[in-house]
């Protein structure tokens, strides 16, 4: 199966897609596109944006209604009779006792560690593995690229067991080591990165060649620095990925200095007790990092999914 | 799949203690076969031992575990809840996805906006995602009581009802997860092209009649690769059920990836657990080869 589905995602270096929010003049093709698919009447145009406002808007509820709660005081939070906006106007309690735990800063920093290291090996590692079976050859490639590809089918969630037993034996239990290695193999991002490097072109590697640049040159200062859309693209999805990981750091941290931030922000919940005002602080400050690069790299973010559009949870 | 390698040109560098083409794999191979191949070697063992995170040496039993695995009724409970979550998530997250897309390719004003909105939730780790919903479904708190409560209704026990508490699980994995489907869609609906509406606009042809005619027929192939990717997710299940439930109530929720989890890490049956992870595993490979099937079929 794999071969089939990976492949439609998969584009080709010299047709690149028409991404969502592709720059050029998207005015203009959005008036467009509004008259070839719901045609000129204004009565179509209006149904068609109040269903989208109120899907939007149920979409939006749960984190205006989280925001809402983290800046209200405990009382509020917990009085089942104003459950709209406070009785005693707003406050920034929940943050300021949240922030000054200290655990919330260390985890996110523990995840921004962890998922940094995880992006930086995993792409490279993945690059230069989709190079050699791209464009070299060596006893094994086939045999060992067919591995590869089947490999994606494996679900990680099968390995916890042995990997568990694995980092108990090398004592990487609770290290920085033992929550990043297991997560740095991604079959799936050197198939493809090798088809990327498949679709691009040889003629400039010839010239480069000629000139007498060896392999890793033509790798590092040619093939990579033509591939950087691509490189970006799996690296995004490589970074959230990592930084939503949950099942893994979640068996193998005990040591909440070193919890990163889904499994330490859910593993004391219990000790808020009730306070959801400042739960819901927590959970803010918690989403704000990614929610923040998501606004910064839009473009990039529904980019890398639709063209390495794998994964999911 | 295949390319013919860049031929090595003869008599240069062949001096080299490592072909080049080694030298690039090496470090991935290494990796795949310290961390993926090893442990499912490992696991593969260990399902056949009583190996268990007390202290012993474990000892070889043969296919006890899997034997017992069988006879195992919560082994199967949890096998099923995660089948019927994969249903009852899947076909929301497909059909919800390809009507998110559908809107906003239209063009309408407030791009910006829609795109934020349906893909946010799906940058929050899985921790902050449970809070919120926690949250949303607190039974006398929880903003969902609130509304059932202005709109004349009940109360509804979200997490702690039985007949209700997958369909909890599942409508937020719906909020979290749609909009990478949404942008999946998109990206598809981009590449129809616009000769096929414009030659509909000169026939004729209202809205409904071009979704219909040319729309959805052309997002047929996407759809089956969204489907299959999205079953294969949430086959996978586990993150949010632990956080949402913790299985509960009564384990009424709990999926197999759970039960794994509770078996050995808080049983310490590592061997029967590993058992476990292959019976999953066969399971997921046995949805994968219906889904590749599937997707022949579609190919023809």
């Amino acid at each position: 199966m794999t071969s089939t589905e990976l492949s439609v995602r998969t584009p080709s270096a010299q047709r690149p897609p028409r991404m969502p929010g592709s720059a050029g003049t998207r005015g203009d093709r959005r008036g467009r596109t509004t008259n070839l698919t719901l045609g000129p009447s204004p009565l179509a145009r209006a149904v068609a944006l109040a269903v989208l406002a109120v899907i939007a808007l149920a979409w939006l509820l749960p984190m205006l209604w989280a925001l809402l709660t983290a800046f209200k005081s405990e009382q509020d939070a917990s009085d089942p009779e104003h459950w709209g906006l406070p009785r005693h106007g707003f406050t920034l309690r929940g943050f300021r006792i949240v922030w000054e735990r200290g655990d919330l800063p260390l985890w996110m920093l523990n995840s921004f560690l962890i998922a940094t290291a995880v992006t930086v090996v995993t792409v490279l590692v993945s690059a230069m593995a989709g190079y050699a079976f791209s464009r070299t050859s060596f006893a094994g490639r086939r045999p060992l690229f067919a591995l590869t590809v089947a490999a994606v089918l494996v679900p990680p969630q099968i390995l916890i067991v042995p990997w568990f037993r694995q980092m108990l034996g090398l004592h990487l239990l609770d290290t920085y080591a033992g929550v990043i290695l297991p997560q740095t193999v991604a079959p799936v991002m050197v198939f493809i990165l090798k088809k990327h490097f498949d679709s691009l072109p040889r003629e400039l590697e010839e010239a480069a060649r000629i000139d007498g640049a060896g392999h890793w040159r033509i790798f590092w200062s040619v093939l990579l620095p033509l591939s950087r859309p691509m490189l970006a693209a799996v690296a995004i999805f490589v970074f959230i990925g990592a930084w939503n990981n949950f099942l893994w750091p979640f068996v193998s941290t005990s040591d909440p200095a070193l919890m990163t931030l889904p499994v330490g922000i859910t593993s004391v919940k219990d000790a808020y007790g009730v306070q959801y005002a400042q739960t819901m602080a927590s959970a803010v400050l918690a989403a704000l990092p990614l929610v923040a690069v998501f606004l910064f790299f839009q473009r990039h973010i529904v980019k890398s999914v639709a063209t390495t559009g794998l994964g999911g949870q | 799949m295949s390319s013919s390698p860049a031929s090595p040109r003869p008599g240069v560098r062949s001096t080299r203690l490592l072909p080049p083409g080694l030298f690039f794999a090496l470090p991935f191979l290494a990796l795949f076969a310290f961390f993926m191949l090893w442990p499912l070697a490992q696991g593969l063992w260990m399902s056949l031992t009583d190996s268990s995170l007390s202290a012993h040496d474990p000892s070889f039993v043969g296919l006890d575990n899997f034997t017992e695995a069988f006879k195992d009724a919560e082994m199967w409970r949890s096998l099923w809840h995660t089948v019927w979550f994969t249903v009852i998530s899947t076909v929301p997250l497909v059909v919800v996805a390809l009507g998110m897309a559908l809107l906003v390719h239209t063009g309408l004003p407030g791009q910006w906006v829609w795109r934020l909105a349906f893909f946010a939730p799906y940058l929050l780790p899985v921790g902050v995602v449970s809070l919120l919903w926690i949250w949303l479904y607190q039974p006398d708190l929880g903003l969902l009581n609130h509304l059932l409560d202005v709109v004349g209704l009940g109360q509804v026990g979200w997490l702690s009802d039985r007949s209700v508490a997958m369909w909890a699980v599942a409508l937020t994995t719906l909020w979290w997860t749609v909009g990478f489907n949404f942008l999946l869609y998109l990206a598809a609906l981009q590449s129809v092209p616009d000769h096929l509406y414009e030659a509909a606009a000169i026939d004729g042809a209202g809205a409904w009649r071009r979704l219909w005619s040319i729309t959805l027929p052309q997002l047929g192939r996407i759809t089956t690769v969204v489907t299959v990717l999205q079953a294969l997710a949430s086959l996978k299940v586990f993150d949010q059920v632990y956080l949402l439930t913790k299985g509960g109530p009564d384990n009424s929720t709990r999926p197999v990836i759970e039960y794994l989890y509770d078996v050995g890490f808080t049983g310490y049956r590592l061997g029967y657990a590993s058992a476990i992870s292959y019976i999953f595993f066969a399971l997921v490979l046995l949805a994968s080869a219906a889904q590749y099937a599937a997707l022949r079929r579609r190919e023809k």
